[in-house]
Order: structure tokens, then sequence, then C-alpha cells
């Protein structure tokens, strides 16, 4: 079972720095066309300061952490065994190119089911950019398979 | 102005087959190299048959419907389960509905029901987004 003790663990948090080039290739690799993920001009038009992230792009900075997934150390997690139950976003700005991003993470909740057959691990975290402002908060469901 | 209201009905985006390289170039974009996507050896080591996609992959497929049919400024809220897994060579067509028009944080918005979907009917993903209109 995993280790409860650990529900409201934050962790260091860190800064990544969001290139343009990371967000043309994210955006290519979703089959994303339209402009304003790829062109300044074409942003600036639409009425952005610059080119923006799409809206999923947040979470691929919790991987710019010095430890790939610092929670599957924490709770000493097998990575084989690890699903994406939910994810939300909730967005209070913009995330651009050449922002950036303080990304704080902490354990929200752990809690089995199934008679400890599937656990889950509720993460939270909260993406804030170079001006100090809160521009999205994520919240994660990883379900830990067990057997 | 708006001619937005309940059962307007977003335009779908039908997407190619999922294959290796969709995978492949998805795990290097994100920054999500879990192996289980990638490394069909690993994979089976866990108990898979195959690699599978990420869940985020299809995610982002339906940030794409949404961004398709308001601009992301708009978006206020962002939300799904992951109800199925996306396996190599399904073929993934992302939907919505306007479920509801109510005032979110004193705005009027549109709440949207959205989901993705294999050919044979299996939901990968289903959820709510809140937009503002």
């Amino acid at each position: 079972m995993l280790d409860k003790s650990k529900i409201g663990h934050q962790f260091e948090p860190f800064s990544a720095d969001v290139e343009k080039g990371r967000i043309k290739f994210f955006a290519q690799s979703i089959g994303e066309t339209n402009p304003v993920y790829f062109n300044e001009q074409a942003a600036q038009e639409a009425g952005y300061k610059t080119i923006i992230a799409p809206p999923t792009f947040p979470m691929s900075l919790d991987f710019e952490s010095p430890a790939f997934l610092p929670v599957v150390g924490l709770l000493q997690l097998d990575i084989g065994r690890i699903l994406h139950g939910s994810q939300t976003f909730n967005y209070y700005g913009q995330l651009y190119a050449g922002d950036s991003i303080k990304v704080t993470s902490k354990i929200k909740d752990i809690f089995d089911k199934k008679g400890g057959a599937l656990e889950f691990v509720i993460l939270e975290t909260d993406y804030v950019n170079q001006d100090d402002e809160l521009i999205c908060q994520a919240s994660q469901t990883l379900v830990y398979r067990n057997g | 102005m708006t001619d937005i209201s309940i059962g307007t009905q977003l335009p779908a985006l039908t997407l190619p087959a999922i294959n290796r390289t969709t995978l492949a170039l998805f795990a290097g974009a994100s920054g999500d190299h879990n192996p289980i996507h990638i490394d069909i050896d690993f994979a089976k080591r866990a108990g898979m048959d195959d690699v599978f996609a990420h869940g985020m992959l299809s995610m982002a497929y339906l940030g794409r419907l949404l961004t398709n049919w308001q601009p992301q400024s708009k978006l206020r809220k962002f939300e799904t389960k992951f109800t199925a897994i996306t396996q190599l060579r399904d073929v993934i067509t992302c939907s919505g509905e306007v479920i509801d028009v109510f005032e979110y944080n004193n705005e009027p918005c549109a709440k949207v029901a959205i989901q993705a979907a294999k050919d044979d009917g299996t939901k990968t993903l289903v959820g709510e987004a809140v937009v503002a209109i």
C-alpha cells in the first residue's frame, strides 16, 4: 500500500523556460495547425502577446522537474503500473512562448478502492509565470495497479 | 453576441490512426518519456500486449476540438476522465455538445460535454469544458 503519510507533501518547486520551439514541437505532435501556436504575428493578430501554448501543454512542464515524475520516487511507484485516471486544468491566463513558469506540485490525497487492488494519488499543480501570475492550476489522478 | 446555446454541437475532429511514430513524437514533444508508451519490451514486462497512447495525447486532441471552436483565450476549465486505453491503430474522433449556459466566476459561459471515442464507439476520454461566451 502507498504511504498515506505523504498526503500533503509538497514537492520542491522548480522553474521551466518555455521556448518557442518547444511549443511548436508540441503543437506539431498533436497535429495542430492553427498559426497562433506557431507564428508570432498570427498570435498577435489574434490578440495574444505572442505564441501561446496549447491548453494541455502546462502538464508537459511537470516533466522538466529535476527528477522524472518526482512522485514516482517519493511513493516508490513502479512506473509500468501507473495509469492516468483524470486530469483537470483551470485557466486564469495564457502561457506564452518565452515565459518562465514556476511549477509547484503537492499530493492532495491518496486512497484505494477494490480492497487495495487500485490505489489513487491526487496531485495538484500550480503554474505561475515570471510576473507572479497564476496562469493555470491542474489536478491529476494517478491510478496505481496492484497485482 | 453569440449563437451558442444548449444543444450546440462542436465541429467534430477525427484524427489519423495512432501509430508508433505518433507516440514517439508526442513522448518527445510532451516530455512524457514513460517507456510504457514507446518501448514494447517494457510494455510487455508491465503486462500489456503492446505500447499504448498517452492519455494526454487524446486530451490534447480534445483541446484542439475546443480551440478550433472558440479561441483558447475563452477556455476557463478543461477536465477529462480517461475511461479506456487508446491502442495503436485506433482512430479517435473528438466531439462535444453544449449542455449548459451559465455564470461561471461572474462571466457568461458554456459548459461543454466532450468526449474522445474509437471507431467502435468505445469512449476513451469523457469530460467537460467551460468556455466563455
